[in-house]
């Protein structure tokens, strides 16, 4: 057992070993965000209301807010920032983009997130809902959520056709 | 959030040991979606959290199993509402779980929320919930839902306070039989699912039967009988994300045509998960139809005390219990 008020983490984060000190009672999005400068999770409800800070933890959609950051320990942590690393535009923000499924962007970051894993660990692409029920857990007040369905669905058909291309 | 020290016990009896020594101020933590709900409202400031994923290999075994047993299922309080939604293999006699497990909160909520913590979860009651009002449950001296904000609150069992109880699991778990093991200081016992929860006339500082410093372990659903059925029907304003207005699960044994046993429990309409002990007598030797289902449906809100703004869950409860029935014994509902 121990007993402190300060905690060193030891994470992947974006692929990137990572080591950082935080107060035993922070949230996982509280050091992603003022420890590690990482602001694309969003703080909305936090109380795991709204989806806002939807981040991945092992591949699987995560409440960074409702995530004692102790808990991240050990485990691979993926934030939105990791989806515009890549060489290319990933699929899913080039649909967001094109079917204009965005507007204010406040919960873009934790849908792409909760779309991202869906889409990962579909075998084929996904049909429009799975795509609502992958994100039941993410409030957007401004789109409606048409727009959002329509580019996950279109960045599933796309990233299947990569696969099957080979690519 | 007020700062709080993380507990990691690696055994049980350390776990438990912390605990008791300062039971309110030291809460287990699970997957801290309600306790950490309630510390950033303010309405719980615990001094230490007691972190139950610390629990090595061994000590932890019981509570992270999600097996198989002898035609039936151990299911330990660590495992994850996702994870249950899941399991590969789940007999197909327990439906009525997995669609409960599925349709809980939301995905991201229902990979970290515990079974342990989903059955003893504080209730929802936006007046117990309130940081400057004083209920029943949080030392008032009376019922601020009773005359006042009622359109959730119970129908059947309700008083001295009315809240509904809040999981969504407990249902189908009692409805397939499921008894669950706890730890506490005279060692391990095993009870019945139904007997771990306590309504408001027996205990008001709590929900459950749980001593200070008890851990629940795990929970064990028996072999279904032959021809069990199960199924969960549940009512809510919004598809996703929401609480039930109304629930039920249950269990059929069908022989032929002829339901040979029921267990009928319905959910959010009263303090504890409510067996509909009516419907069950009026089901078991008759034949399936809709003329049966038409006929036992009404009694399944035998001795509903609505309050002023809740009387519809009458109405809705009976039509969630008459659908279910019709699911499981796969029997038409008629145009």
């Amino acid at each position: 057992m121990s007993q402190s008020s300060a905690i060193l983490l030891s994470l992947t984060l974006n692929g990137e070993p990572v080591q950082v000190a935080a107060p035993a009672h922070w949230t996982l999005l509280e050091v992603l965000r003022y420890k590690l400068d990482l602001i694309g999770s969003k703080q909305g409800c936090d109380k795991g209301d709204c989806g806002a800070c939807t981040v991945q933890i092992d591949g699987l959609p995560a409440l960074a807010c409702l995530t004692l950051a102790a808990l991240a320990d050990g485990r691979s942590v993926t934030t939105v920032e990791a989806l515009g690393c890549g060489p290319v535009v990933h699929p899913l923000l080039d649909a967001f983009d094109r079917h204009d499924a965005a507007q204010c962007g406040f919960c873009t970051p934790g849908i792409l997130m909760a779309a991202e894993s869906l889409l990962r660990r579909s075998a084929r692409p996904v049909t429009r809902h799975e795509a609502a029920s992958a994100l039941a857990g993410n409030l957007c007040r401004c789109t409606g959520y048409t727009k959002i369905l329509d580019a996950v669905v279109d960045a599933s058909e796309r990233l299947r056709a990569e696969h099957d291309d080979g690519r | 959030m007020r700062p709080f020290s993380l507990i990691r016990p690696t055994t049980l009896a350390a776990a438990r040991a912390r605990a008791l020594a300062e039971p309110q101020a030291r809460p287990f933590r699970a997957g801290g979606i309600d306790l950490l709900g309630l510390m950033k409202e303010g309405l719980r400031a615990p001094a230490e959290l007691i972190e139950l994923h610390a629990l090595s290999a061994t000590e932890g075994a019981e509570m992270r199993a999600l097996a198989a047993t002898e035609g039936g299922l151990r299911v330990g309080a660590l495992v994850s509402l996702a994870a249950l939604a899941r399991a590969k293999g789940l007999p197909p006699s327990f439906e009525a779980l997995r669609e409960a497990a599925s349709s809980a909160a939301t995905p991201a909520i229902r990979e970290a929320a515990t079974v342990g913590g989903n059955l003893l979860q504080r209730p929802r009651c936006w007046y117990l919930r309130h940081p400057d009002l004083e209920c029943l449950k949080s030392g008032g001296a009376s019922c601020l839902a009773e005359g006042g904000e009622n359109r959730l609150h119970a129908i059947l069992g309700g008083g001295p306070c009315y809240i509904v109880h809040p999981s969504t699991l407990a249902a189908p778990l009692v409805a397939l039989a499921a008894t669950v093991t706890i730890l506490g200081g005279g060692g391990r016992r095993t009870l019945p699912l139904e007997e771990l929860f306590a309504p408001p006339r027996e205990r008001i500082d709590a929900e459950h039967r749980l001593a200070a410093g008890e851990l629940l372990l795990a929970l064990e659903l028996p072999a279904p009988a032959p021809g069990l059925r199960s199924v969960y029907e549940v009512a809510k304003e919004k598809l996703s994300h929401d609480w039930p207005l109304a629930e039920v699960a249950l269990s059929v044994v069908v022989e032929g045509q002829t339901i040979r046993g029921a267990r009928v429990v319905l959910g959010h309409v009263a303090p504890i998960p409510w067996r509909a002990l009516a419907v069950e007598q009026a089901l078991v030797g008759q034949v399936a139809s809709a003329e049966l289902f038409a006929r036992v449906a009404p009694l399944a809100s035998v001795g509903a005390r609505p309050l002023a703004q809740n009387g519809y869950k009458v109405a809705l409860t009976q039509g969630l219990v008459r659908a279910a029935l019709h699911r499981a014994c796969d029997v038409p509902i008629p145009e």
